[in-house]
């Protein structure tokens, strides 16, 4: 079960979406999971084959519970039809290879649970299934499961060997846990998506889920309020030159094509991102883990109450076009309730706008272990002085809410300085 | 101490006999049935000059016969008084096994639910004292696996003091162990010391590397033992069972979500003991807290020799204790 969040404990497979012997790649929608917060679809993080589902549908277990086991190796990722002959072959279809006697079925390669998000795989050594049985106690094992601790850097020193609780303190308090988003995942097959959407039903109902959405919103914000010592930053940014901009931009384009100026808004802050990276990435384990990519978490509240910040991927690679088409997208399955777990746990950066409802300017709760948010509020028409000349622009509030413990002042301001000059020639954006 | 502070020296026999004493004061359907518990005083003093002070009624001398006067003594109880049988040590009570077992841990439910049997029954258990095999077994654990049953084994002064009351306030059979080797322990105890509940096991010392597990006789070299460990830096708790039907699970599972790590001492045979049946315990209710297999420290099965040095070296010791601990713990002090 992947942690979705900083704040998920446990989580309820509403459906699977593979069967044994079902070949997969890295990246696919494996399955719908039912969080406090919403409905997730599960990407797998690798590439192999389906060897046996080990939570049934309608099951809720915590984070870190196996719930899948997949054939290692890489597949020539077949189309999902090419299955079908392998799981119609009840004699052993797991053998790779050619078969030359009719031996005791042998898997051909290690197998490996599906327990984590890309983020924390877990080593192959803890799988039923492998070859070679780690020695951990059992309380060990509990704490490693909980803090994502990988096993394979982990120094058993206990009896014949074993990985007790003082290892896995000690590999807590030295290691730096690698949490690495993973690269740009290709979206899935709409295809699949509209099916998962289509069956999918959340299994909470709408009062409980919304006193759990609180109550996950209240550990998270809590613990950003408990933990992260915020600095906050503001300034004033015309937005004269992209609002003219985008309204010839969209002049030429069909209703469906027309972009946002909030579309910009992410854009900068990625490309602000890349300049000033102590803004993008994650405080952990005592020490700043910047982000391989910059994910922009954007803050969309869904209709039946309650927040959710899930992540646009590769904000600063993409074109605003494809941002356009993401945030559509995704502001679509927020309002759904159905998310892809990559999502959720990959955001490295969160913007939140509150201009829809009035406000000029967001001071924001960093959502932890990231280390930054930025706000943006409404455009207001401002007089506005230039060059000695007085004139009416239309002025947004930019506020960064940063952690201390990452990144200073000096580098905040910069960062928001850099948002604002890429802001000021939206052509390049 | 008592509320205040007052406390009176005395030796773990003493605190049993005032207990029975107070039992005899405070309760005329209390009296007291044996094997040379009147003219002779005990056969380990317990009940010395309680005939002269209570009279032949109350303090009642018995045939070598311990089917027959428990058997009077659960006639008695299903007749309203509230007898205490005492039979000399554990190995004798097995002549008595069919009365215990057969009619006083049974009729209550072969009656549904008519008699109770308000009956206490003490007995002697453990070696260390050169009496060889056939008065030295520590067959408690082979009781504590008898439904209808309560069996209590006091192991301070405080318990020998107080058990006995509250055993006599159970309207069912309560079987009271008490170690030989603790009866000339001496320690201070409160003057107004009374009544204890047999429910809960006891933290005697509180730890955070290792759960010392134990009772009766084993108590005082398992805290030795912590003692002991405090030089490899190693900071022991040690829980005092107390009552080993019903077992205080409750207690030891606490612990262990405090130090992950188990030890049990019992003067038992390993071999279906209760020891074996706190770790199977353990097991299913703590098992994703241990961070080591569970450890126990049992007499050697074999019959307690009588010569002194093989029986020192049968029975649970303190340096066994001290090395299956820094063994667990392994490199991870």
């Amino acid at each position: 079960m992947p942690s979705l969040g900083a704040d998920m404990v446990a989580g309820t497979i509403i459906e699977w979406l593979v069967k044994p012997g079902d070949p997969i790649k890295r990246g696919d929608i494996i399955a719908v999971v039912d969080t406090e917060k919403a409905t997730i679809e599960v990407e797998v993080f690798m590439t192999g084959i389906i060897e046996s589902i080990l939570i049934p549908a309608g099951e809720k277990v915590p984070v870190g519970t196996a719930l899948a086991l997949i054939r290692d190796g890489e597949v020539a990722a077949p189309p999902r039809e090419a299955a079908k002959p392998l799981v119609a072959e009840p004699a052993n279809p797991l053998v790779a290879g050619p078969v030359t006697a009719p031996a005791i079925p042998r898997p051909a390669a290690p197998v490996t649970p599906v327990t984590r998000p890309p983020t924390a795989p877990l080593p192959h050594e803890v799988t039923p299934a492998a070859a070679k049985r780690l020695r951990i106690s059992p309380v060990a094992m509990r704490m490693a499961l909980e803090m994502q601790v990988d096993l394979s850097k982990v120094e058993g020193t206990g009896p014949g060997g074993a990985i007790g609780k003082a290892d896995i303190e000690r590999t807590m308090k030295s290691a730096v846990r690698a949490l690495a988003p993973p690269p740009v995942m290709a979206p899935s097959p709409p295809v699949a998506a509209e099916a998962a959407a289509a069956v999918a039903k959340p299994l909470l109902a709408p009062a409980e889920r919304k006193l759990a959405m609180r109550r996950a919103i209240a550990a998270a914000m809590a613990r950003s309020k408990r933990e992260i010592p915020h600095y906050y930053l503001t300034t004033s940014i015309d937005m004269g030159n992209a609002l003219a901009w985008l309204q010839a931009e969209n002049l030429k384009r069909s209703v469906n094509e027309r972009l946002l100026y909030s579309v910009f808004l992410l854009k900068a802050v990625a490309l602000a991102a890349r300049q000033i990276p102590e803004m993008n990435g994650f405080w952990i384990d005592n020490q700043f883990k910047p982000g391989e990519a910059i994910h922009v978490g954007v803050a969309i509240s869904s209709r039946q109450g309650g927040l959710i910040a899930p992540a646009i991927h590769d904000v600063d690679k993409k074109n605003t076009d494809e941002i356009m088409l993401s945030l559509r997208e995704l502001v679509k399955r927020v309002r759904a309730g159905i998310l892809r777990s990559s999502e959720i746990a990959d955001a490295t950066i969160t913007v939140s706008s509150l201009g829809e409802q009035g406000v000029e300017s967001v001071f924001g709760v960093i959502y932890p272990p990231q280390v930054a948010l930025v706000g943006f509020g409404k455009i207001v028409e401002r007089p506005w002085a230039i060059n000695g000349m007085l004139g009416v622009r239309p002025i947004i509030m930019a506020s960064l809410a940063a952690d201390h413990r990452a990144s200073d002042g000096h580098r905040g301001a910069l960062f928001l300085a850099a948002i604002n000059s890429l802001l000021q020639e939206p052509q390049k954006l | 101490m008592s509320s205040d502070g007052q406390t009176v020296h005395m030796t773990y026999r003493e605190a049993m006999r005032q207990a029975l004493r107070d039992a005899l004061l405070r309760d005329p359907r209390v009296f007291l049935m044996g094997e040379d518990i009147g003219r002779y005083g005990g056969c380990y003093a317990v009940t010395k000059g309680l005939l002269e002070e209570f009279g032949p009624e109350r303090i009642r001398d018995t045939p070598l016969s311990e089917s027959a006067f428990v058997g009077a003594g659960i006639g008695a109880a299903l007749g309203g008084m509230r007898p205490i049988v005492e039979i000399m040590t554990v190995n004798f009570s097995l002549l008595a096994l069919d009365q215990i077992v057969n009619n006083a841990a049974t009729m209550l439910h072969m009656s549904g639910g008519q008699f109770n049997i308000p009956l206490v029954i003490r007995m002697t258990t453990g070696a260390g004292r050169q009496l060889a095999a056939q008065h030295s077994h520590s067959l408690e654990g082979w009781y504590a696996h008898i439904p209808g049953l309560r069996i209590v084994a006091p192991a301070t002064l405080q318990d020998a003091r107080g058990m006995l009351w509250t055993a006599l306030e159970d309207p069912d059979p309560v079987l009271i162990f008490e170690h030989n080797g603790l009866y000339n322990m001496e320690g201070d105890l409160a003057a107004d010391a009374g009544a204890v509940d047999l429910d809960k096991a006891a933290i005697q010392r509180s730890g955070t590397d290792v759960s010392l597990i134990t009772y009766g006789g084993s108590l005082w070299k398992t805290l030795s033992a912590a003692e002991e460990l405090t030089q490899l830096k190693l900071n022991a708790e040690v829980i005092d069972l107390r009552s080993l039907r019903p077992l205080d699970t409750a207690t030891i599972i606490e612990s262990l979500r405090r130090t992950h790590r188990a030890v049990i001492i019992d003067e038992g045979w390993r071999s279906g003991s209760i020891s074996a049946e706190i770790s199977a315990r353990i097991m299913e209710e703590a098992f994703y807290e241990l961070d080591a297999p569970v450890a126990r420290i049992c007499s050697a099965e074999v019959p307690i020799p009588y010569s002194k040095h093989l029986e020192e070296a049968a029975l649970p010791q303190t340096t066994a204790i001290v090395q299956a601990v820094s063994q667990m713990v392994g490199g991870h002090g």
